[in-house]
């Protein structure tokens, strides 16, 4: 939330409400953070655009991807910078490589890692449970379970990572990213000077060191685990005996409100898990429940204790949790589920004038088998378009063509994949790479809008801005498949869709790989290339056919036989040039 | 105390409820705030949850327990029927959006007051929309709305106008303030 305090007020202003991510970026400023990178997601985004807008002591910048802004962090953090890589729950999976050999290597300025998780898939492609990251790099993790541990935790997660030479990630989850609550704002930490140092038998992972190293990450996992025994966020709150819950992060509030007067012990660091605080609050309990959302991560953890207690089987694995699921669960009753109304839906879809619906036509026209990636194109997926086939991860759909044309062989089947600007810099370059050193035959199809368009808007390396609007180099798309060795390269103007029906014919004709750069900007661009004005059915001409409606484009309507054109129309034309009776136009 | 705020993309919701949530604050009480963006576009459904009381745990209201539910969508209104109780308040603003599939001609609209007079009888229609657009400010509906709910909360008029300056931009600060103090005299007694 951006506020318009009178000048000299806002300082003053010591108590603010903030969403979990503004906290997470206030934390990190008060903390003395030097350097902070990210690659886009949902529902992460928000940290590294409040540091960028707010917090300019911190350099901040979005890389091309995860795995970058990891290392990058790391690199500050080896220079004695405190140093911060932000990244939703999928991105720790890109980000899994350095990750995993981080805490091998000597710690200098505290690095912190924020994984924001989606429980309920409101903007993901899976569901997965960060905190087995946790274990898996045996480093401390934080969960945070209001705006105010946001910040607090944050700040702590650079103290530990200092103090006990450990990376420490810090998981959120949707609802406490984007939920608000009231924050007391602190004053900013001095930052540490960095220097140039050299420590290569703690930095250089050869066999011989990493062996030496691993002990150490044993022992620190040891050391940890009696800090999460004495850590101030790790609490216990006695009161009516009869229940007890062990809870974290957003869980432990749902269950607050079901059961106020149950007694909770409150995990702010649940990895290492405090195995003394957790027997001892058991002894105490007459039943004992593990409130957590997704997998049963501090449960199996509880029961290698050789402490029974509920949970999972009573608790849903999928979905986030509410206070009512989990009174439901705890008191024996049937968990609810409201069934949704039986009302007319509000589907999200892609905009008005979107650039990537006319070439996503374009190619189901070809009738190839479209694999797909993710980005605002993916929602091309539904009817009428019906143009996605695959879509698994970010830069998955060049591959899955790729894989496909080598063993269906040369001209037995029309293989395309799509894949946005900001995937194919993430992870679409070595896809193409490879299906141009393994020539591979299918027509890759870079629909290049000049943004990141499903995140918000955020510049990439295509775009020629940083996040704080700096000029920088723009990267030449066309070169760069050049270099990569495809030979084919076409760039279209995609509002022009019979001729990009005709590009992607003689595209699937080509025996090879060929591209097709589809450039036009986002239309919620201020550089969008639509007139912003809509267009209108003659309706004498229009005949019914309803080749325009095939677009699905939410500026068309079909009632009484013919096609109508409503307001949210910005006049892009493509249902123009489609209509073979000429009804559309700009004065009709 | 509970408000549920739903309408759809672009009515201005997260702002209504962002300036909800620190006239509460100001007033002294404990606040959060709950809703979800990401795939939010124009068009949408948009559902933003404030809770506010001495002390808030969950920021999700539970079910049954809404106190206010605020609609700047009529056909939203009846989304959330889960959340509400006897003797819930509806204020629902007389506005329509048609969702794509009655665009499309394949649904009819639902009336759905009947659907929430069987929850409740607290159910009152105001013309927000139709003020903010008499006062020439459209985009002003949701600072109209907030007005008519002000007149249910315990913060005083001034608390939410001072409050409202600092949360504005000058530009459009006095017609908001203007579209405040007349949404406060929509009847929802
Ligand atoms: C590993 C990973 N990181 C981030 C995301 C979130 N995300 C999904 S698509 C996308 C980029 C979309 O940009 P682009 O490819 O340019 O397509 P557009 O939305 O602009 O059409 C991002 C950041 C993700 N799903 N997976």
């Amino acid at each position: 939330m951006v506020f318009f305090y009178p000048k000299g007020r806002r300082e003053k202003a010591m108590k603010k409400i903030l969403s979990g991510n503004e906290a997470i970026a206030r934390g990190a400023y008060e903390a003395g953070v030097s350097f902070a990178a990210a690659y886009p997601g949902t529902p992460s985004t928000e940290i590294l655009e409040t540091i960028s807008r707010e917090y300019q002591a911190i350099h901040s910048e979005w890389t091309p991807n995860e795995k970058v802004a990891l290392e990058v962090a790391v690199g500050a953090s080896y220079a004695g910078a405190r140093a911060l890589a932000i990244m939703k729950h999928v991105g720790v999976n890109v980000a899994a490589d350095p990750l995993m050999t981080l805490p091998y290597t000597l710690v200098r300025g505290g690095i912190v890692l924020i994984s924001a998780d989606d429980p309920e898939l409101f903007s993901s492609q899976n569901e997965q449970d960060n905190r087995h990251y946790a274990r898996f790099a045996k480093i401390a993790m934080l969960e945070p379970s209001s705006s105010q541990e946001a910040k607090d935790f944050t700040k702590e997660a650079f103290r530990v990572s200092e103090e006990y030479g450990t990376p420490v990630m810090v998981r959120t989850t949707t609802r406490i990213s984007h939920s608000m609550g009231i924050v007391e704002l602190g004053e900013a930490e001095e930052r540490k000077d960095p220097s140039l140092e050299r420590h290569p038998a703690e930095w250089v992972m050869l066999p011989a060191n990493a062996r030496r190293r691993h002990p150490v990450i044993e022992d620190r996992v040891v050391a940890l685990k009696k800090l999460a025994n004495t850590i101030p966020m790790n609490r216990v709150e006695m009161s009516e005996r009869g229940l007890g819950i062990i809870s974290s992060g957003v869980a432990y509030q749902y269950a607050k409100e079901a059961f106020p007067k149950a007694s909770f012990l409150k995990l702010g660091m649940p990895y290492p898990f405090p195995d003394e605080m957790v027997r001892e609050f058991a002894s105490q309990v007459k039943e004992l429940w593990v409130v957590e959302e997704l997998d049963p991560f501090m449960e199996e953890m509880v029961k290698a204790l050789g402490i029974s207690c509920h949970g999972k089987d009573r608790i849903p694995m999928c979905g986030e949790l509410n206070p009512d699921i989990i009174r439901a669960a705890i008191s024996g009753e049937p968990v609810l589920k409201p069934v949704p109304a039986a009302l007319p839906g509000r589907p999200p879809s892609m905009c008005p004038g979107c650039p990537h619906r006319s070439m996503l036509y374009a190619l189901r026209r070809n009738k190839c088998f479209i694999a797909g990636d993710i980005g605002c194109y993916t929602l091309g997926f539904l009817p009428p378009l019906d143009a996605i086939d695959t879509c698994l991860c970010m830069g998955a759909g060049i591959n899955h063509a790729h894989g496909m044309s080598k063993v269906f062989g040369p001209g037995r089947e029309k293989l395309a994949a799509v894949i946005g600007d900001s995937t194919f810099y993430h992870s679409g370059i070595t896809g193409l790479l490879n299906l141009a050193y393994n020539r591979g035959a299918a027509v890759i199809v870079i629909l290049d809008n000049r943004t990141t368009a499903m995140t918000g808007s955020q510049n990439h390396p295509g775009t020629g801005v940083t996040i704080g609007g700096d000029k920088t180099t723009s990267l030449d798309l066309e070169g760069l498949v050049k270099a990569l060795g495809i030979e084919w390269v076409r760039t279209i103007n995609p509002y022009g869709v019979k001729n990009a029906r005709a590009v992607v014919k003689e595209a699937l004709e080509y025996d090879g790989p060929a591209v097709i750069i589809s450039k036009a900007p986002c239309v919620l661009l201020k550089t969008r290339a639509v007139p912003g004005t809509p267009l209108a059915v003659d309706h004498d001409k229009c005949t019914g056919c309803k080749v325009c409606i095939s677009i699905g484009c939410p500026a068309l309507e079909f009632k009484d036989e013919k096609a109508h054109i409503n307001d949210v129309c910005v006049g892009c034309s493509v249902c123009a040039e489609l209509c073979p009776a000429g009804a559309i136009g700009g004065d009709v | 105390m509970n408000v549920l705020m739903t309408g759809v993309g672009g009515q201005g919701i997260i702002l209504a409820s962002d300036v909800l949530s620190e006239v509460m604050m100001r007033h002294g009480c404990d606040v959060k705030k709950s809703e979800i963006h990401g795939m939010a576009q124009r068009g949408g459904s948009v559902m933003s949850h404030v809770r506010f009381s001495d002390h808030v745990f969950s920021p999700l209201i539970p079910y049954g327990s809404c106190d206010i539910l605020l609609s700047f969508e009529e056909l939203e209104t009846a989304r959330y029927m889960p959340y509400l109780n006897g003797s819930t308040r509806i204020i629902i603003n007389r506005f329509r959006l048609s969702p794509p599939t009655v665009i499309a001609g394949k649904e009819t609209y639902p009336d759905i007051t009947p659907l929430l007079r069987e929850k409740t009888n607290n159910v009152h229609l105001v013309d927000g929309s139709a003020l903010a657009m008499e006062l020439g400010n459209p985009r002003g509906v949701n600072v109209v709305l907030l007005g008519t709910l002000s007149t249910l909360l315990e913060p005083a008029e001034t608390l939410w106008i001072e409050t409202i300056s600092d949360m504005l931009p000058a530009k459009i600060r006095a017609a908001n303030i203007e579209g405040f103090k007349r949404g406060a005299q929509l009847n929802v007694q």
